[in-house]
Protein backbone atom coordinates (compact mmCIF):
# COMPACT_ATOMS: atom_id res chain seq x y z
CA UNK A 1 0.00 0.00 0.00
CA UNK A 2 1.21 3.20 -1.23
CA UNK A 3 -0.15 6.68 0.08
CA UNK A 4 1.48 9.70 -1.39
CA UNK A 5 -0.48 13.13 -0.09
CA UNK A 6 0.25 17.10 -0.92
CA UNK A 7 -1.63 19.05 1.00
CA UNK A 8 -2.35 22.07 2.87
CA UNK A 9 -4.15 21.21 5.95
CA UNK A 10 -2.27 19.27 9.23
CA UNK A 11 -2.68 15.60 9.42
CA UNK A 12 -3.56 13.85 12.27
CA UNK A 13 -0.85 11.09 13.29
CA UNK A 14 -2.57 8.50 14.36
CA UNK A 15 -5.57 8.74 11.89
CA UNK A 16 -3.18 8.74 8.57
CA UNK A 17 -0.89 5.44 10.44
CA UNK A 18 -4.20 3.48 10.82
CA UNK A 19 -4.72 3.13 7.70
CA UNK A 20 -1.89 1.39 6.83
CA UNK A 21 -1.89 -0.76 9.98
CA UNK A 22 -6.12 -1.57 9.62
CA UNK A 23 -6.98 -5.35 8.75
CA UNK A 24 -2.65 -5.70 8.23
CA UNK A 25 -0.76 -8.18 9.48
CA UNK A 26 2.28 -5.75 10.32
CA UNK A 27 5.30 -6.51 12.58
CA UNK A 28 6.70 -3.56 12.71
CA UNK A 29 5.97 0.55 11.78
CA UNK A 30 8.17 3.17 12.02
CA UNK A 31 6.90 6.92 11.69
CA UNK A 32 8.66 10.10 11.60
CA UNK A 33 6.91 13.68 11.83
CA UNK A 34 9.04 16.68 11.13
CA UNK A 35 7.51 20.04 12.71
CA UNK A 36 7.67 23.50 12.92
CA UNK A 37 9.92 25.02 15.15
CA UNK A 38 9.19 28.53 17.08
CA UNK A 39 12.92 29.46 17.14
CA UNK A 40 11.68 31.84 19.27
CA UNK A 41 10.97 34.33 16.88
CA UNK A 42 9.19 32.62 14.17
CA UNK A 43 5.20 32.89 13.29
CA UNK A 44 5.38 30.12 10.89
CA UNK A 45 7.26 29.12 7.78
CA UNK A 46 5.84 29.27 4.71
CA UNK A 47 6.01 27.14 2.33
CA UNK A 48 6.57 27.00 -1.85
CA UNK A 49 6.25 24.05 -3.84
CA UNK A 50 6.72 22.66 -7.48
CA UNK A 51 2.98 20.72 -7.23
CA UNK A 52 3.33 18.41 -10.64
CA UNK A 53 7.01 17.62 -9.60
CA UNK A 54 6.83 17.27 -5.61
CA UNK A 55 4.63 14.45 -6.76
CA UNK A 56 6.16 12.41 -9.32
CA UNK A 57 9.59 13.07 -7.27
CA UNK A 58 7.92 11.82 -4.01
CA UNK A 59 6.37 9.03 -6.38
CA UNK A 60 10.20 8.25 -7.50
CA UNK A 61 11.63 8.48 -4.33
CA UNK A 62 9.06 5.43 -2.91
CA UNK A 63 9.32 3.35 -5.78
CA UNK A 64 13.47 3.20 -5.23
CA UNK A 65 12.81 2.39 -1.39
CA UNK A 66 10.21 -0.16 -2.11
CA UNK A 67 12.80 -1.51 -4.53
CA UNK A 68 15.50 -1.40 -1.80
CA UNK A 69 13.19 -3.04 1.30
CA UNK A 70 10.45 -5.38 1.47
CA UNK A 71 8.17 -2.94 2.89
CA UNK A 72 4.17 -4.04 2.92
CA UNK A 73 3.33 -0.05 3.08
CA UNK A 74 4.55 3.26 2.71
CA UNK A 75 3.42 6.82 3.58
CA UNK A 76 4.42 10.33 2.84
CA UNK A 77 2.60 13.48 3.20
CA UNK A 78 4.39 16.74 2.32
CA UNK A 79 2.52 20.00 3.68
CA UNK A 80 2.62 23.26 1.74
CA UNK A 81 1.81 27.00 2.28
CA UNK A 82 1.92 28.34 6.12
CA UNK A 83 2.54 26.29 8.58
CA UNK A 84 2.42 27.14 12.40
CA UNK A 85 5.20 26.65 15.13
CA UNK A 86 4.26 22.97 16.50
CA UNK A 87 2.28 22.24 13.12
CA UNK A 88 3.62 18.76 11.50
CA UNK A 89 5.00 19.59 8.14
CA UNK A 90 5.69 15.90 6.95
CA UNK A 91 4.91 12.70 7.57
CA UNK A 92 7.19 9.42 6.55
CA UNK A 93 5.72 6.01 7.98
CA UNK A 94 6.74 2.16 6.84
CA UNK A 95 5.73 -0.71 7.15
CA UNK A 96 7.43 -4.17 7.49
CA UNK A 97 7.48 -7.70 8.87
CA UNK A 98 10.49 -6.77 10.89
CA UNK A 99 12.00 -3.22 11.93
CA UNK A 100 15.31 -3.02 10.67
CA UNK A 101 13.78 -2.33 7.06
CA UNK A 102 11.03 -0.16 8.46
CA UNK A 103 13.76 1.83 10.04
CA UNK A 104 16.45 1.97 6.99
CA UNK A 105 13.46 2.88 4.70
CA UNK A 106 11.83 5.86 6.86
CA UNK A 107 15.59 7.25 7.30
CA UNK A 108 16.17 6.49 3.38
CA UNK A 109 12.88 8.27 2.28
CA UNK A 110 13.41 11.34 4.55
CA UNK A 111 17.15 11.77 3.40
CA UNK A 112 15.93 11.81 -0.31
CA UNK A 113 12.56 14.14 0.44
CA UNK A 114 15.20 16.40 1.50
CA UNK A 115 17.68 16.87 -0.93
CA UNK A 116 15.25 15.92 -3.39
CA UNK A 117 11.62 16.90 -3.60
CA UNK A 118 10.73 20.62 -4.45
CA UNK A 119 9.72 22.32 -1.51
CA UNK A 120 11.49 25.63 -0.36
CA UNK A 121 10.75 26.96 3.35
CA UNK A 122 10.50 30.73 3.94
CA UNK A 123 10.33 32.04 7.36
CA UNK A 124 7.19 33.93 8.49
CA UNK A 125 7.50 36.34 11.13
CA UNK A 126 6.14 39.46 12.96
CA UNK A 127 7.49 41.79 10.26
CA UNK A 128 5.87 39.87 7.17
CA UNK A 129 8.23 37.26 4.60
CA UNK A 130 11.42 37.13 5.51
CA UNK A 131 14.18 35.09 4.90
CA UNK A 132 14.81 31.62 2.27
CA UNK A 133 15.92 29.29 4.67
CA UNK A 134 19.07 27.75 3.66
CA UNK A 135 19.83 24.19 2.53
CA UNK A 136 21.82 22.29 4.89
CA UNK A 137 25.22 20.50 3.63
CA UNK A 138 24.18 18.22 6.26
CA UNK A 139 21.16 17.25 4.28
CA UNK A 140 23.28 16.96 1.34
CA UNK A 141 25.20 14.05 2.75
CA UNK A 142 22.72 12.16 4.13
CA UNK A 143 21.56 11.50 1.40
CA UNK A 144 24.90 10.59 -0.10
CA UNK A 145 25.32 7.87 2.08
CA UNK A 146 22.83 5.84 0.56
CA UNK A 147 24.74 5.86 -2.74
CA UNK A 148 22.75 6.39 -6.39
CA UNK B 1 9.45 25.53 -24.12
CA UNK B 2 7.34 26.78 -20.88
CA UNK B 3 9.96 27.99 -18.05
CA UNK B 4 8.93 27.95 -14.38
CA UNK B 5 11.12 29.81 -11.62
CA UNK B 6 10.10 29.19 -8.08
CA UNK B 7 11.64 30.58 -4.45
CA UNK B 8 14.52 33.19 -4.49
CA UNK B 9 14.68 32.37 -8.55
CA UNK B 10 11.08 33.41 -8.85
CA UNK B 11 11.48 36.70 -6.86
CA UNK B 12 14.67 37.63 -8.78
CA UNK B 13 13.18 36.97 -12.11
CA UNK B 14 9.99 38.95 -11.58
CA UNK B 15 8.18 36.04 -12.74
CA UNK B 16 6.86 32.63 -11.67
CA UNK B 17 6.83 31.48 -15.52
CA UNK B 18 7.26 32.97 -19.14
CA UNK B 19 7.44 31.03 -22.82
CA UNK B 20 11.10 30.80 -23.83
CA UNK B 21 12.19 30.27 -27.44
CA UNK B 22 16.35 30.08 -27.10
CA UNK B 23 18.57 30.40 -30.57
CA UNK B 24 19.07 26.80 -31.90
CA UNK B 25 23.02 27.85 -31.08
CA UNK B 26 21.18 27.38 -26.69
CA UNK B 27 21.64 23.03 -26.48
CA UNK B 28 22.05 22.20 -23.22
CA UNK B 29 20.87 23.85 -19.47
CA UNK B 30 24.17 25.44 -18.90
CA UNK B 31 23.96 27.46 -21.94
CA UNK B 32 20.06 28.23 -21.43
CA UNK B 33 21.35 29.36 -17.89
CA UNK B 34 23.73 31.35 -19.76
CA UNK B 35 21.41 33.21 -22.64
CA UNK B 36 19.30 33.66 -19.81
CA UNK B 37 21.87 35.65 -17.67
CA UNK B 38 22.59 37.93 -21.16
CA UNK B 39 18.75 38.75 -21.34
CA UNK B 40 18.58 40.86 -18.26
CA UNK B 41 20.14 42.56 -14.63
CA UNK B 42 17.43 40.17 -12.95
CA UNK B 43 18.19 37.02 -14.56
CA UNK B 44 21.99 37.50 -13.82
CA UNK B 45 20.88 38.65 -10.60
CA UNK B 46 18.66 34.80 -10.36
CA UNK B 47 21.38 32.78 -11.78
CA UNK B 48 24.48 34.09 -9.98
CA UNK B 49 27.93 33.39 -11.39
CA UNK B 50 28.09 29.70 -9.82
CA UNK B 51 25.53 26.54 -10.33
CA UNK B 52 23.56 27.42 -6.93
CA UNK B 53 20.37 27.34 -8.92
CA UNK B 54 19.18 23.58 -10.03
CA UNK B 55 16.90 22.38 -13.14
CA UNK B 56 14.54 19.85 -13.84
CA UNK B 57 13.19 18.91 -17.52
CA UNK B 58 9.91 17.74 -17.76
CA UNK B 59 9.71 17.37 -14.12
CA UNK B 60 12.82 15.36 -13.37
CA UNK B 61 16.37 16.98 -12.00
CA UNK B 62 18.29 17.80 -14.71
CA UNK B 63 22.34 18.83 -14.71
CA UNK B 64 23.52 21.71 -16.88
CA UNK B 65 25.11 19.44 -19.16
CA UNK B 66 21.72 17.30 -20.27
CA UNK B 67 20.47 19.14 -23.61
CA UNK B 68 17.22 20.46 -23.65
CA UNK B 69 16.21 19.70 -27.28
CA UNK B 70 12.53 17.95 -26.89
CA UNK B 71 11.73 19.67 -23.15
CA UNK B 72 8.43 21.13 -22.89
CA UNK B 73 8.76 22.66 -19.10
CA UNK B 74 11.94 23.47 -17.50
CA UNK B 75 12.05 24.57 -13.87
CA UNK B 76 14.75 26.77 -11.88
CA UNK B 77 14.82 26.75 -8.48
CA UNK B 78 17.14 27.07 -5.18
CA UNK B 79 18.45 23.86 -3.26
CA UNK B 80 15.79 22.22 -1.96
CA UNK B 81 14.48 22.96 1.63
CA UNK B 82 11.73 20.34 2.56
CA UNK B 83 11.31 18.24 5.19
Amino acid sequence: MRILRLQKEPFELSAEIASLTAGRDVGALVTFTGLCRHEGRLLGLEIEHYPDMAAAEIARVVEEACGRWPLDGVLVIHRYGLIRPGEPIVLVATTSRHRGEAFAAAEFLMDYLKTRAPFWKREHTRAGLGEWVGAREEDAQAAEKWGS
Amino acid sequence: MKALYFAWVRERVGLAEEELAPPASVATIAELIDWLRNRGENYAAAFGDDRTVRAALDRRHAKPHERIAGAREIAFFPPMTGG
